[in-house]
């Protein structure tokens, strides 16, 4: 019997200001233009919390975005969840953050997509990178907690020394260093952003010097990727085990990405409550616990540990959502792990890559199509 | 901050207490975070409302749970606590 779901993701929109190339929203957000009205959002609010929800995320693409934000903060603060805005800034006026303050807003998480103005406009593809210093002051100015999170991959690894000065700078009292996952638009640009095993060596010990230097000054969080361990991570701390998310058109998923697995049907909050979704639904059932695994993680002494991993990795890699994670060294594809991670040194050395593909609806709907 | 009998402690800025029905458990929250606590931590933490003192909590707990002795106990939970800075005195 599954315990309550802590963590619900409200994935209000795809719509998005920026086209980063690490994005993990679907490569077909363009054709996935259907959002929850506010009502629906508000009763899944309700329902989330009835089951015993309590961190609330409020993400997207951006969120902001919607202009009934601060009426489903409102009603996420008044059912006593603990509300987490996850957002590039654009759009976080003055005006906007004293109305979601009021609204009860417990805190902002900013990103951040490099120390630079050049690094962090070319990797967003934007001009945004005096916005979000604004941002950062605002942030402040209201009281909240000041979280940083910047997405770290080849690009901008070997800057984190400058990264980590400019959190403190701004008076950032948490920064997620989060090594991006290779899952959507990251995993069609991951020979551009996998970062060597040198890179993240170096990367971790100018963290690690920080660390000492900070005290509890900022609180780092540095978050390697899995290609270079060969162990697999308890993706969402389990299928199905304390992770629900919610995309823009309702389908209820137990992971962002797990919409992409084939075979699998995922409820929509329109049609199915949410008790019914996180207990009785066949795709939140499919791959919980450990009755699923095949070998050779049925027989692992691992297996309650990592829980086999991460079923979208494998469904990429392995083209099997139910094999073992292949960034797991007893994979029987882990070859081709190791093949990225090799193929990632060689571009990174100078090889010829393919050019990076930004996250917009142009390239979403291109992509599409099947000549593509 | 070192810690004495006449110690008012409050809940961390950043952190919020509450009970958690589903989790039969008192909670803190913080960005993205919680931590769940044990009955007796949670007993503690509700009671750290900066207007009390350690001395204080202490009686109450004593009180509440019909025992003695819990000083030590209080005085150790309340340093760790600080130290993670879940409390604030």
């Amino acid at each position: 019997m599954p315990g309550p779901p802590l963590w619900l993701l409200a994935e209000l929109t795809y719509r998005c200001p920026l086209h980063c190339v690490f994005c993990y929203n679907p490569v077909d957000f363009a054709q996935q233009q259907d959002e929850l009205s506010t009502d629906d959002w508000l009763r899944v609010l309700r329902e989330g919390r009835a089951l015993g929800a309590v961190q609330l995320g409020l993400s997207g693409g951006e969120p902001l975005v919607r202009d009934d934000l601060e009426v489903i903060v409102e009603e996420a603060h008044r059912l006593g969840y603990y509300t987490n805005l996850l957002t590039s800034g654009v759009g976080l006026t003055p005006a906007r953050a004293a109305a979601l303050k009021a609204a009860g807003l417990d805190h902002v998480q900013l990103s951040f997509q490099d120390s630079t103005r050049e690094m962090n406009d070319f990797l967003s593809h934007t001009k945004t990178f005096e916005l979000k210093n604004r941002v950062a002051k605002i942030i402040k100015d209201n009281g909240w907690p000041m979280v940083l999170n910047v997405v770290l991959h080849r690009m901008n690894i070997d800057h984190i020394d400058r990264i980590i000065g400019m959190a403190h700078e701004m008076g950032a009292e948490y920064l997620e260093l989060a090594n991006t996952q290779y899952y959507s638009w990251a995993f069609l640009n991951r020979d551009q952003l996998l970062p060597t095993r040198e890179q993240l060596e170096r990367a971790e010990a100018v963290a690690d010097a920080w660390r000492v230097k900070l005290g509890s000054a900022m609180r780092l969080f540095f978050v390697a990727p899995d290609y270079h361990e060969g162990k697999a991570k308890k993706c969402v701390n389990g299928w199905g085990s304390m992770f629900l998310t919610v995309v823009p058109d309702g389908t209820a998923l137990p992971c962002h990405t797990a919409k992409m697995l084939p075979g699998l049907a995922f409820p929509n909050v329109r049609e199915t409550s949410l008790r019914e979704i996180w207990f009785d639904s066949e795709g939140f059932n499919r791959y919980r616990g450990t009755g699923w695994m095949k070998e050779p993680c049925a027989s692992c002494e691992f297996k309650e540990e990592d829980l086999g991993g991460c079923r979208c990795q494998a469904y990429l890699i392995a083209n099997d959502p139910a094999a073992a994670d292949p960034v797991c060294r007893f994979s029987p594809h882990h070859e081709q792990v190791r093949a990225a991670v090799a193929q990632a040194g060689a571009a990174a050395s100078g090889g010829v890559v393919r050019p990076l593909v930004f996250r917009d609806p142009a390239n979403s709907r291109r992509l599409a199509e099947p000549s593509s | 901050m070192s810690l004495a009998l006449d110690s008012r402690p409050r809940v961390g800025p950043g952190f919020r207490l509450q009970w958690e029905p589903a989790q039969e458990a008192h909670v803190l929250l913080y960005p993205e975070g919680m931590v769940k606590l044990n009955g007796s931590a949670g007993e503690i933490m509700k009671r750290c409302d900066g207007a009390q003192d350690v001395q204080a909590i202490v009686a109450d707990l004593e009180a509440a749970f019909a025992t003695t002795g819990l000083e030590g106990d209080v005085l150790a939970f309340v340093e760790m606590a600080g130290r993670q800075r879940w409390l604030v005195w």
